[in-house]
């Protein structure tokens, strides 16, 4: 199988090749052996993903994730990342990215407020480190192609690697020139490479990528999708025979590639990548990019859902990714980098303190550990139950794996699934704050509403008095007896009284609607 | 004839930079210029302009009515 792919990647180096004569190799898409930590168990599902313990992964493998907000749900309740803009240039034009529009109060991937020399970026990095004892993660995601910007990218992992040795490095990359780059991430110590794979079939790419820039020369449509389905395929190859860890991203497009993704995700894990993340398409007007222009839709919060579910007998799916900035900084809920502007941070006076961070972080194992503790307790009051009720539950919450936030101040909910299986992390809803200075705003409150209204109730440690009334309204159940608690006991905890009253007859068991993903920028910062 | 970059069009992003065979493109004042008397339209190098096959706007990198077209050395 690599030798397959290394040979048209042969072909493709040493022949000059125009877009009437396109190579006519295919990439064998059967599946190939599986490799790296993707096969274990008589399921064939990944041991390893988003939500695997410790008890669940190689030593060796948890020893790379279980800091890594993106690569661990279970850390990104703990652990924050950030990614320094040093990147502007790309080699690919995607549909659903415009590069003209920059707007500071935007969360999407490619979006950034200012852009960084490597050395502007690394003395960030420390300050941001010296702020934050909890960032753990370097990423480089742009706001174009870190790897169309080689020289600034690998310049910024080495000024990093000296100054923050125990920072871990990371990479985002559409992978076009990813198989030139293998050995220099190899080099640089990079534990941790995201390739965004939207499809595996040219006919789709066409729809979603207008263009490629390869070997100096732009290519389109087919030919282009071609190049680069073939180019990324054989870097994730790369990349997992050096025992690099590859997380695969793709943008579900209802009605372009929704179904296909069954067949990437196939794809994928045969080649060894260790997590796969399908994120909503975010498509709006505003945003100027082709997909928000033409009027494509992004998925609905339950179509994601079955999308994510129906690959997870495959292999575990990445469900926490909040599709963060280029210059993101913080728990992944959050965005701090309006505190490390390039002004500011030029006028901070920083000292890296080794010492105060593996303090810091060791205090955050103790917790994760009481967690954890906690969870399994009540869990086993659940083992006697046999029930095929699954129910969903909103969590306000702000980090710490506790239910720990305001429901007017939060800017996200965290969606639990319940079953007698237990609490399962099965994604989270981006809203505007219901609360702003003091005073609930009715309209936000519906799209609140719609956001979680595919849950049976919301958790929070405190609300008011009208949207509680409201929220009953439409059949959500305000929770707040659990406040300051950790999540996933008291969502198991209040399951349990459910079931009860289901049982007694007090209450009737009901499924409920889908929910809205939103779309429009982030107004509220 | 040369090649020109529109200021108002330029994201700023420098993917034609390094792609320039004959270092006729700079940053001034956060866009990118091309400097008419270093620009061949890449005859010789490329069979299209590397500026305009890169750049991620379209319409931005354009001929430059201004001057002359570009004559390869016989």
């Amino acid at each position: 199988m690599s030798a397959v792919v290394v040979g048209i990647a042969a072909t493709l180096s040493s022949v000059p090749i125009s877009t009437g004569t396109v190579i006519r190799v295919e990439v064998a898409n059967q599946a190939a052996a599986p490799k790296g930590c993707s096969s274990s168990g008589s399921s064939g599902k990944s041991s390893c993903g988003s939500g695997a313990g410790a008890g669940d992964l190689s030593p060796e493998i948890w020893e790379k994730i279980k800091n890594h907000p993106c690569y661990s749900e279970e850390a990104h309740h703990h652990y924050a990342r950030m990614h320094v803009a040093v990147a502007p240039a790309c080699n690919i034009q995607c549909n659903y990215c415009n590069r003209k529009y920059d707007c500071a109060n935007e969360s999407r991937p490619g979006v950034v407020s200012e852009r960084l020399t490597p050395e502007q970026a690394a003395k960030k990095v420390v300050a941001v480190a010296s702020t934050i004892p909890q960032m753990t993660v370097l990423g480089i995601a742009g706001p174009g192609d870190p790897l169309a910007n080689p020289d600034k990218t690998f310049k910024t992992f080495e000024l990093i690697s000296r100054q923050a040795p125990d920072i871990k490095l990371c990479l985002s990359t559409n992978g076009l020139a990813l198989p030139d780059h293998v050995d220099t991430i190899k080099k640089f110590n990079v534990d941790h490479v995201t390739i965004t794979i939207n499809m595996i079939d040219p006919e789709i790419g066409a729809e979603i990528y207008p263009w490629v820039y390869y070997r100096n020369k732009r290519y389109k449509g087919r030919d282009a999708a071609k190049i680069l389905t073939e180019r990324q395929l054989q870097g994730l190859e790369m990349l997992t025979d050096r025992g690099i860890l590859c997380k695969v991203n793709s943008v579900m497009i209802p009605g372009i590639n929704d179904k296909h993704l069954v067949e990437v995700n196939k794809a994928v894990k045969s080649r060894g990548a260790f997590l796969h993340n399908i994120m909503p398409l975010i498509s709006a007007p505003e945003h100027g990019t082709v997909f928000g222009l033409n009027g494509q839709r992004g998925p609905t919060a339950q179509e994601l859902k079955a999308l994510q579910d129906g690959c997870e007998g495959q292999m575990n799916m990445m469900r926490h990714c909040r599709q963060c900035r280029a210059d993101a900084v913080g728990l992944l809920g959050e965005d701090r980098s309006a505190e490390f502007t390039t002004e500011k941070i030029m006028q901070m006076d920083v000292e890296y303190d080794a010492e105060k961070r593996r303090i810091y972080q060791e205090s955050v194992e103790t917790v994760r550990q009481e967690k954890a503790a906690a969870k399994k307790a009540e869990l086993v009051g659940l083992a006697g139950e046999h029930t095929d009720i699954k129910v969903l539950v909103a969590v306000a919450t702000k980090g710490e794996g506790k239910i720990n936030e305001h429901f007017g101040h939060a800017n996200e909910f965290q969606v639990y699934e319940l079953s007698t299986e237990g609490a399962k992390f099965v994604g989270h809803r981006r809203v505007d704050l219901y609360c702003q200075g003091g005073y609930g705003e009715e309209d936000t409150l519906a799209t609140v509403t719609r956001a979680i209204n595919d849950c049976h109730a919301v958790f929070v440690a405190k609300i008011g008095g009208c949207p509680r009334d409201e929220l009953k309204a439409a059949g959500i159940e305000p929770v707040d007896k659990y406040a300051f608690e950790f999540i996933e006991k008291s969502a198991l905890a209040w399951f349990k009284d459910y079931l009860a009253k289901v049982k007694a007859g007090e209450i009737e068991h009901t499924t409920r609607g889908d929910a809205a993903i939103r779309q429009g920028a982030l107004l509220a910062a | 004839m040369t090649y020109k970059i529109i200021a108002s069009q330029c994201t700023g992003c420098s993917a034609c930079e390094p792609q320039c065979p004959n270092v006729a493109i700079s940053e001034k004042n956060g866009t990118f210029v091309i400097n008419p008397k270093k620009c061949t339209e890449c005859i010789g190098y490329f069979d299209e302009p590397q500026c305009v096959a890169v750049c991620p706007v379209e319409n931005t990198c354009v001929i430059d009515t201004s001057f002359p077209r570009y004559q390869p050395a016989a």
